[in-house]
């Protein structure tokens, strides 16, 4: 290394909706440099995380070194830094991005501009980068690539006439993506001498090399036996190695402005190499950091609860275990009077929550019990003190309350204009204040609302989802706090109180939500020996009841033949399903009464 | 020498009623033929393995046993006796279809020492018979109940289901006070339950036939209950009721967690700490059997744990309930000191009563009978 050109660089980023077919096309131009063969691909590059593959959506990005030989001769390096594809990890995406000086834009030519394309497009704007349009899947028979081209000039105001029509699944026209990003975006500047700046655009943990973090030289070069200095904190490690990734990781002499490598420098912990920070040289610092360290600030709290049978210090171990790998994640013990011991855990958003939920379930085989989410609401209470409330339980009561505030945020969703109606609809319902609405073309709709984000937490984008069949998409930023009139909305079975279910609601929902709440429960718990009745209650005041009638019959066929071991199989079966119970007071209460709070389900 | 009990599979029928999911077949006269041939191979395979034992009780079941001609019957029990100690036989049942009998077989039954006849009535309703895909009528019960008296049976049961489609607790009280009058020694007094693949259990859930809601089907038990017992019919085990001696010894097999083994296709036997199953389809029981191998499809070893909990589990059927000290001499632990916090919960919730020698299901317990025994599996 050394002696090649920052000319000859290329860094940039890959941006999308979901499902648009960037992890598609990112591997197509990983095969198409001869980095790996197609076989050695579905080994290696897609060997991520399943709920990724199930999902569908990228959330830990990844970064690739290409080297490709172009038409003019010359031989570059590509580096591509993948992007996460969800609104919840918005901050990392803004991290990458500033990694780059340029992004591919995929637009599916059957969807046109989406939501959270427009938002990646604000995002890379902000960064300056040129943007690339990629116009992909234009092998199937519904594609309508000039719409789109015209679509995205009109809607981001960049020139998509010359750009290249792929199909990242069929393969076709790749090798115009990669002169595009040859002719298009700019090489890399900074100067090699300076002291050093670099971003830390990602960072893991791995058991044997400790934090991994990924990096983008701005200025001077990096080399191992360096000091290097995190500008936010001031901790000081020793750069043990440094090097780039290719189809792994390959260690080399130094990296210098303009390169994009990883750096190991025996960090214990991601926290201390955040997204965002700046390394410098310890003994030369450079005098400002580069823009953007930011600690990112959990949006949506719940209680993560062991599940009956289950270990607390289990679930703890597991979420230290993700925590390490996942610095936006926070989590404090807590005590539930229905549920015993656990924690109050925050999350970016609710995609967060769920992947952090179904990996406790997977990677580490617990078994837990989820309250309802909630966002962060301030009260102001009467004696003048502020308090942040992100557990319903420890609002103070109603009397000791001047105000409280909920937390807005600007939505933005893009539908289809037959379905304005039901979106505009859906979002009144939801308390949603209309602030503009755009056509970015004749059927295609942006519409802007503020809206609370306890209301945009409670199954609002599967509500979303189901009136626009399928095609809204939606994005939406922390606005601001605004005063509301909320209660506390509490939940009685068999005449206790269940902390686990209280939720905080605006008033004018209260009856409404109780209502659907107790009828929730009323199919998820099961009949007991005696009737439950299952309240919601403001207060003292009892809002909706429901019974869950008593069991009159319980029984086994006749054992007939001598066949025990089938009867005691349906006993069998009945017995694990009461594992899967909390006890509260007489009444047992499955796990998934605690999520059916939250299920979208309207009428 | 020890007691064992017998079952014989037949299983073969005219048509399967939509309520059952025993494994049986439509009958043909060359399948029952080959059959009988491998039933009679697999009585013979048991022969060593059961020499130290003496037979106790024989249970011919189906399927319908009295579909099949009546020289198949007089096959296997002959089998049987030329192959075991017979010699404190003392309870032969076999089941049998009103609508399946005549004269001449039963005669030949009793000449077979057959003496106890099993009658699925199950309702002397027509239209609820022909609902639930009986081939028999009310008349053709009464018709043959006479012959069975006639010829001198003197221990006859009689099947009763309740909780049918649409049935009224009218209909079901009027069954059952009929069959009463006819003075017959035991009445097995069943709960339908839907079973899984029946075809009953696929109209109920595409909404095509109507059954009585619980509070109904309960108040249908115990109005029976107390019918019966109001006429001198002792109430010996959930489902069963006898007049003084006529317990069913068979059943009480099972229920006392004996050893039984069962002949035939998807029998099921328990023997030794183990209880194995065959084979359900012919071919693969023909198969074993072709190579002289016990036609066994799986097993499952009852360790004493297990066996504690099943004991209970079969035992509290009965409503003289656990015997204390029968299950101390059996397992040389008592049973209070390894069960008794289950059985004190649900004395609480009223489940369960207890003294100082037994315990049983109280009223309330035998409608909800699984919610104790999901606490006593280990």
């Amino acid at each position: 290394m050394g002696n090649r050109k920052q000319n000859n660089i290329r860094n940039f980023s890959i941006i999308a909706h979901i499902d648009h077919g960037k992890s598609t096309l990112a591997d197509r131009l990983i095969e198409k440099t001869g980095l790996l063969t197609s076989r050695e691909m579905q080994e290696q590059v897609l060997d991520s995380m399943d709920l990724e593959r199930e999902r569908g959506i990228t959330i830990k990005l990844k970064n690739v070194r290409l080297n490709y030989k172009a038409q003019d001769g010359e031989e570059y390096i590509l580096n591509l830094i993948d992007t996460p594809g969800h609104v919840d990890f918005n901050y990392e995406v803004s991290r990458s991005l500033a990694a780059c000086e340029g992004a591919l834009l995929i637009v599916d030519a059957t969807q046109g501009i989406e939501a959270q394309t427009l938002a990646n497009v604000y995002l890379a704007l902000e960064q300056d980068l040129e943007i690339v349009p990629i116009i992909n899947k234009i092998d199937l028979p519904n594609a309508r690539p000039d719409e789109v081209k015209k679509e995205i000039r009109d809607v981001i105001g960049i020139d998509a006439e010359e750009a290249p029509l792929v199909s990242a699944k069929e393969g076709l026209n790749i090798d115009q993506v990669l002169e595009e990003i040859v002719a298009k975006i700019p090489a890399p500047e900074g100067d090699i001498n300076a002291p050093l700046k670099a971003l830390i655009f990602d960072s893991y943990y791995d058991t044997y090399k400790g934090v991994v973090c990924y990096i983008r030289v701005f200025e001077g070069s990096i080399k191992p036996g360096m000091e290097i200095k995190m500008m936010s904190s001031n901790k000081s490690y020793e750069v043990t190695e440094v090097g780039i990734t290719t189809s792994k990781q390959v260690p080399v002499d130094i990296l210098e402005a303009g390169d994009v490598g990883y750096v190991l420098a025996s960090i214990k912990n991601v926290k201390d190499a955040r997204v965002g920070d700046t390394i410098t040289d310890k003994n030369n610092p450079t005098k400002t950091p580069l823009p953007g360290y930011k600690k990112v600030v959990p949006m949506v709290y719940c209680g993560i609860y062991p599940a009956e049978g289950e270990d607390f210090n289990s679930v703890r171990d597991a979420l230290e275990k993700l925590q390490v790998n996942d610095a936006s994640l926070v989590f404090e013990p807590e005590t539930s009077v229905a549920l015993g011991f656990g924690f109050r855990c925050g999350f970016l958003g609710l995609l967060h929550m769920e992947i952090v939920q179904e990996r406790l379930e997977r990677e580490f085989d617990l078994n837990i019990v989820t309250t309802a989410p909630s966002v962060i609401y301030r009260v102001k209470k009467k004696d003048g003190e502020i308090l942040s409330i992100q557990n319903p339980t420890n609002l103070p009561e109603e009397t000791e309350i001047e105000y409280m505030e909920e937390p807005i945020v600007s939505a933005s969703i893009m539908t289809p204009g037959d379905y304005v109606g039901a979106v505009m609809e859906l979002c009144q319902n939801r308390r949603g204040i209309f602030e503009n609405m755009e056509y970015l073309e004749e059927n295609r709709v942006v519409m802007h609302y503020d809206m609370p984000l306890n209301e945009v937490i409670y199954d609002f984008f599967d509500a979303l989802k189901s009136r626009t069949k399928g095609f809204a998409s939606l994005d939406y930023e922390l606005k601001g706090y605004k005063q509301a009139d909320l209660v506390k909305l509490d939940i009685l079975i068999n005449g206790e109180l269940v902390d686990a279910l209280s939720t905080i609601v605006h008033r004018d929902k209260a009856y409404e939500r109780g209502r659907t709440i107790a009828e929730r429960l009323k199919d998820e718990i099961p009949r007991h020996q005696f009737a439950v009745p299952i309240q919601a209650a403001i207060g003292s005041k009892i809002i909706a009841r429901e019974t869950v009638k008593a069991l009159r019959k319980d029984v086994l066929a006749k054992c007939y033949g001598g066949d025990i071991t089938r009867k005691k199989k349906l006993l069998e079966k009945q017995k694990e399903g009461k594992k899967r119970m909390r006890q509260i007071g007489a009444v047992e209460v499955p796990q998934e009464a605690f999520l059916a709070v939250l299920k979208y389900d309207e009428k | 020498m020890k007691k064992i009990g017998i079952y014989i599979h037949i299983p073969f029928c005219i048509k399967k009623c939509y309520y059952c999911d025993f494994i049986s077949y439509p009958k043909s006269r060359d399948k029952i033929a080959e059959y009988i041939d491998y039933l009679l191979l697999e009585i013979e395979l048991y022969r060593d393995i059961l020499k130290d034992y003496t037979i106790n009780t024989i249970f011919i079941g189906g399927g319908t046993p009295s579909c099949i001609d009546e020289e198949y019957i007089s096959k296997i029990l002959d089998y049987i006796h030329k192959n075991y100690n017979t010699s404190n036989l003392e309870e032969i049942t076999i089941e049998a279809n009103p609508g399946t009998l005549s004269k001449q077989k039963l005669k030949s039954y009793k000449s077979f020492g057959i003496n106890r006849i099993s009658i699925g009535v199950q309702s002397l309703d027509d239209k609820l018979l022909k609902d639930i895909g009986r081939v028999h009528t009310s008349i053709d019960f009464y018709r043959n109940y006479e012959t069975i008296r006639n010829l001198g049976f003197d221990n006859v049961n009689v099947d009763l289901i309740f909780g049918l489609p649409n049935q009224t607790i009218d209909q079901c009280e009027t069954t059952l006070k009929d069959i009463i009058k006819l003075d017959v020694e035991h009445i097995s007094y069943y709960s339908l339950i839907l079973e899984d693949g029946t075809l009953l259990k696929k109209r109920y859930e595409e909404g095509k036939i109507d059954l009585p809601d619980e509070d109904k089907e309960r108040y249908m038990y115990h109005k029976g209950v107390k019918l019966l017992k109001e006429n001198g019919y002792d109430h010996y085990e959930i489902s069963n009721f006898s007049k003084r001696g006529y317990r069913c010894k068979h059943n009480l097999v099972y229920w006392q967690l004996s050893p039984y083994i069962g002949f035939g296709i998807a029998a099921h036997s328990n023997l030794d700490n183990r209880r194995f199953w065959n084979h359900v389809n012919f071919e693969n029981y023909y198969r074993c059997l072709k190579y002289h191998q016990l036609p066994i499809a799986g097993e499952e070893i009852i360790n004493r744990d297990m066996e504690m909990a099943e004991y209970l589990i079969m035992g509290l059927r009965l409503i003289e309930g656990i015997d204390k000290m029968k299950f101390y001499q059996r397992f040389n632990v008592s049973v209070d000191e390894i069960y008794g916090d289950v059985f004190r919960k649900h004395e609480e919730k009223g489940l369960i009563s207890m003294d100082e020698n037994c315990i049983r299901f109280t009223s309330l317990g035998l409608d909800l009978s699984n919610l104790v025994y999901v606490d006593l599996l280990p």
